[in-house]
């Protein structure tokens, strides 16, 4: 299965590619030979050679943490390979900085977009373009040349050859010494003038920037503000930028992790159009049904090292992911019928404002049951961290109920509503939360584990710290979920993204809650421990707690959650079955093109649709 | 090589450290310390064109030469010492104090105020309460009105308690012009109303609060509940807010705690050590303490070293001017500038690896290693890894001794 290239410094094989008995040739856009990146004790990238063709679609598809962006950011000049050659067309460069990477034709599309917000869109993909160089000595000597060629051809000009009326203009002109004197002395002008030019009469290039943007069949006007465009268009506008500024090899960085389905069916036609075009595409991303859909080969990367490059036509998910893990995993997510639910935390009519006055939340209402999985989809932004934050507490209400019925007395109910943590934990409330922003929010990366533990204890006792429980938590979770940590004191910050989510779930289970929010769990994890934190909300379910999973990948809200509410723009646009949903009308949903109440069944054709009225 | 590089490979590159061992991290700063006391003796031996043996002889002489000496040596490595922890606990939650110098000023001025009206008036004990009483407040006052404004509104503290001190110094000179209307301009010291002199000198005292403090300092930083809020607040408000720490609450405590402190070492100056105020009391100490605190990484332990450094190093350049004949201060004070400069510079090769460009030699070198390894890549590795990186990895299982930084 292991197809690694020695490493070294082989000479460049290249122009013949073999595909499937057929020959067909292709041109080698760029070839990495041997690249090997360390940060400090981590190795990233061990030793990866990879060629990737003129007018190809290639995915790069790992793990988390299998050194996928590490390796494009060093095509793309941001990191410096420790060892290793890269060859553009054949030729060996030095990539230093994202200068000398779009000196290559090469660019990069990031995960987060790197945009003025109060620019236009245009303005944005314009932005940093330097006018061309002017030599003043070389023009002047282009100018004094082209004068001499031209008197020159005034003398052997000969008028019987040109009969006719209209001989006059194609008649050389004569330059007088005098004349090309002063055009001469003139010229610095010229170059003032130029630059005066490029700076302020920018409006024709944004012409030119829509030109670009129309040949791609990007729809998108470039005249809007950035904090007018969607997620989606800001990655287009990232996207044109790139082509702006000729790349021939683009590079996306996980670009539909931000994406509804439909929107991810457009940008897979643009990147089809960019291919036809010749472009070389690559895609870094750990979704396999997406590799399927888009590429033309995958290259498989496992911590830092390449596997293996395959056709994506002779492969399939369960052989890509063999390859991607390196043992045989399942991917079935188990779903237990809930039974003997009851209503443990009711919202109704949440409404919230950011700090400009804009409806976060409007008008939310759903019922978290115990014993179930509800899960929240919804375009990232849409209110899901405002709604898990004003139930725990830590954002202001504008308008609702929060209403949890206590289990420990006969679900009598209790009014979150405006209560700080401090008091709903007094009030007996079992409320545990994962929060998105674990370093962040729900850990500190710089104290260790033990210390992190005691973030929910340490307030027992008098005046002085107890060091010792927490300890013997942080042990207990480490030995449970299996915690890779060289210790218990050892920073949170060192240990890689599923490490760091087991500790805080592990904290946070720990407190054996009834009601469990957790906000994109698995995100930036490998398959094995986003498998093990499903399994752990699985046994959360179990135990009858009311568990609040939102989530990014519809796959797995579909076949984890037993409910699933759809929220766009702060407003519920639909609550369904986990059972019965249907990808496609949760995406609609996403988008607020589609309103659905509970218990509308999704199969049904005749579900009234509303198309959204604003 | 086939294809001669027209472009180069950039001469050196940064690396960012993960991680270095607590223990390492202190021998690079005493190097540096070390370093940078060898290399302005020799510049000074240089500069003034005397023996650089007489240089280090003088230095030591200045900080420890007589008794009188070495009583002075630690009665303002003590005050130093006081104010740097009294900065600490803002410090170490990310609250930029840099009002110590209006704060210290300020408390000495009020024990000098409460000595100049009430001096003869009342018994010289209950004078000292007063005078302590008075000094704490308004030190506790300076420090928390920034960070009441800081909690509630969040402006921004660099900037307010900056404005602080000057109000401090505008407040002392006015005073000043208006006790002491002769044209001299200097409140001669004040007789009533003086700390009790321990053992025949002003320095025990200070040395004796200056343990108290330290003591104080580590345990309430690393083992009470209040030094854990500081550290949590100061990693990240979001993690404080998320576990129900009330956020302006501990900034607003944690102030008046600093304050409190500042203002005990503005009472031993103003009380204890010089009897009288001037615009020179603090003489720059409140800013010197951010540097020493900073330099000790906020662990308390490691600041009354810092203390002891800074201290041994004005007062030792001082005398080798004083020796060589040179009246000019500002060159003792060039001296130990550039002394703190390299000691500063060395934290960047705690943050930062600094990979040099191979040869083109080595390269080839080792290109042809790796051929003849062959299908070994396992091997590859180790032979690719310099040795920074080995280290590195022995690091990890050394990880447990990092223990808890205060």
């Amino acid at each position: 299965m292991c197809i690694t290239w020695l490493g070294g410094n082989f000479p460049p094989n290249r122009f013949i590619f073999f595909s499937g008995g057929n020959s067909v040739e292709k041109t080698v856009a760029i070839e990495l030979r041997g690249i090997t990146k360390t940060f400090g004790d981590v190795v990233a990238n061990k030793n990866v050679d990879l060629d990737v063709y003129k007018g190809e679609i290639l995915s790069i598809l790992g793990e988390n943490g299998s050194g996928k962006t590490t390796l494009m950011n060093m095509i793309s000049g941001i990191y410096f390979p420790d060892e290793g050659h890269i060859y553009i067309n054949g030729e060996e460069v030095v990539i230093k900085s994202p200068k000398d990477a779009f000196a290559h034709k090469i660019g990069m599309i990031h995960q987060h977009f790197k945009l003025v917000d109060t620019f236009s869109a245009a303005d944005n993909i314009i932005l940093g373009e330097k006018c061309p160089k002017f030599d003043l000595k070389e023009e002047k000597e282009k100018l004094a040349e082209a004068h001499r060629a031209e008197n020159e051809a005034y003398e052997h000009y000969d008028e019987s050859e040109h009969p006719g009326p209209l001989a006059y203009m194609t008649k050389p002109k004569f330059h007088s010494e005098k004349e090309t004197k002063r055009k001469l002395a003139l010229m610095p002008l010229v170059g003032i003038g130029k630059k005066i030019k490029f700076n302020w009469l920018a409006k024709k290039r944004a012409d030119v920037v829509q030109d670009i943007a129309n040949r791609f069949g990007f729809k998108i006007d470039l005249k809007k503000k950035i904090y007018d465009l969607s997620v989606s268009e800001k990655q287009t506008v990232e996207i044109i930028k790139v082509l702006y500024r000729g790349a021939d090899i683009l590079i996306l960085d996980e670009p539909t992790a931000v994406l509804t389905p439909q929107e991810i069916d457009k940008l897979f036609d643009v990147l089809r159009n960019m291919k036809a075009a010749g472009k070389s595409i690559i895609i870094i991303t750990h979704k396999l049904n997406e590799v399927m859909a888009i590429s033309d080969r995958v290259a498989v990367l496992r911590k830092g090292e390449h596997i293996a490059t395959v056709n994506t036509s002779e492969t399939n998910e369960q052989q890509l992911t063999e390859m991607m893990v390196g043992k045989k995993v399942s991917l079935n997510i188990d779903r237990t019928e809930p039974h003997d639910v009851k209503n443990r935390l009711v919202v109704s009519g949440l409404t919230a404002l950011d700090i400009d006055g804009v409806k976060v939340l409007d008008n939310v209402s759903f019922e978290a049951r115990s014993g179930e999985i509800l899960g929240i989809a919804g375009i990232a932004g849409s209110g899901q961290r405002q709604l898990l934050e004003a139930i725990a507490g830590l954002y202001k209400i504008k308008d609702g109920a929060i209403t949890y019925f206590d289990p420990a007395k006969d679900d009598a109910p209790v009014d979150l509503r405006s209560k700080t943590p401090v008091q709903i934990r007094d009030l007996g409330v079992r409320l545990s939360f994962v929060p998105e922003d674990r370093l962040g929010m729900g850990l500190v990366g710089n104290m260790d584990l033990i210390d992190n533990m005691m973030l929910r204890s340490y307030r027992k006792g008098f005046m002085f710290l107890d060091r010792k429980s927490p300890k013997k938590l942080a042990e207990t979770i480490v030995e449970e979920l299996e915690v890779v940590t060289p210790s218990t004191h050892t920073a949170v910050r060192r240990l890689s993204g599923g490490n760091v989510q087991k500790v805080l779930v592990g904290r946070e289970i720990a407190a054996s809650p009834s009601v469990l929010m957790a906000a994109y769990p698995v995100r930036g994890l490998d398959i094995n421990s986003s498998y093990t934190i499903y399994n752990l909300l699985n046994d959360q379910k179990e135990k009858k707690v009311a568990v609040i999973f939102v989530g990014e990948d519809l796959d797995v809200l579909i076949q984890l959650c037993d409910r699933i509410m759809i929220i766009c723009g702060g407003k519920v646009t639909g609550i369904v079955d986990g059972r019965t949903a249907d990808k496609n009308k949760i995406g609609l949903m996403m988008m607020g093109q589609l309103h659905m109440d509970e218990g509308a069944a999704l199969t049904d054709s005749s579900t009234e649709v509303m198309p959204d009225g604003e | 090589m086939v294809n001669e590089k027209k472009e180069r490979e950039p001469l050196i590159h940064l690396v960012k450290r993960d991680h270095l061992d607590a223990w390492k991290q202190w021998a690079i700063r005493l190097g540096a310390i070390a370093g940078s006391l060898l290399f302005i003796c020799l510049l000074i031996s240089i500069v003034l064109k005397g023996s650089p043996f007489k240089v280090v002889e003088f230095m030591f002489k200045g900080a420890f030469g007589t008794n009188l000496n070495v009583n002075i040596f630690f009665r303002d490595a003590a005050i130093l010492l006081i104010i740097s922890l009294a900065v600490t606990p803002a410090f170490k939650m990310r609250f930029w104090n840099i009002g110590a110098e209006g704060q210290v000023l300020i408390s000495a001025y009020m024990s000098v105020l409460c000595m100049f009206y009430l001096g003869g008036k009342v018994s010289d004990t209950l004078l000292i309460f007063i005078s302590l009483i008075a000094s704490l407040s308004v030190g506790i006052l300076w420090a928390v009105i920034p960070a009441i404004f800081k909690a509630l509104w969040n402006t921004n503290e660099t900037l307010f308690t900056l404005m602080m001190n000057y109000i401090a110094l505008q407040i002392v000179l006015y005073s000043i012009k208006a006790w002491v209307p002769t044209s001299s301009g200097q409140l001669p010291p004040l007789t009533s109303g003086n700390l009790p002199q321990i053992a025949g000198g002003d320095y025990v005292l200070s040395i004796i609060v200056a343990i108290f403090i330290t003591v104080f300092l580590f345990i309430y930083m690393r083992f009470s509940k209040h030094g854990y809020e500081v550290s949590v607040v100061g990693e990240s408000q979001n993690t404080a807010r998320y576990i129900g720490i009330n956020v302006p609450k501990v900034i607003i405590r944690t102030l008046v705690l600093s304050g409190a402190m500042c203002a005990i070492a503005g009472f031993l100056i103003g009380a204890g050590i010089d009897h009288t105020v001037s615009i020179d009391t603090v003489g720059g100490r409140g800013f010197t303490a951010v540097l020493v605190s900073w330099l000790g990484q906020f662990n308390p332990l490691a600041i009354v070293l810092m203390s002891c450094v800074v201290v041994f190093l004005s007062k030792g350049t001082t005398r080798v001017m004083e020796s060589f004949g040179i009246a000019n201060a500002f060159f003792a004070e060039v001296a130990t500038g550039i002394c703190f400069l390299i000691i500063i510079i060395c934290e960047f090769f705690i943050r930062y690896r600094v990979i040099l460009k191979k040869s083109e030699k080595k390269v080839a070198h080792e290109d042809l290693e790796l051929a003849a390894q062959g299908e070994d890549s396992s091997e590859q590795l180790t032979a690719n890894e310099n040795e920074d990186v080995r280290l590195l990895q022995k690091d990890e299982q050394n990880d447990d001794e990092e223990g808890r930084r205060i």
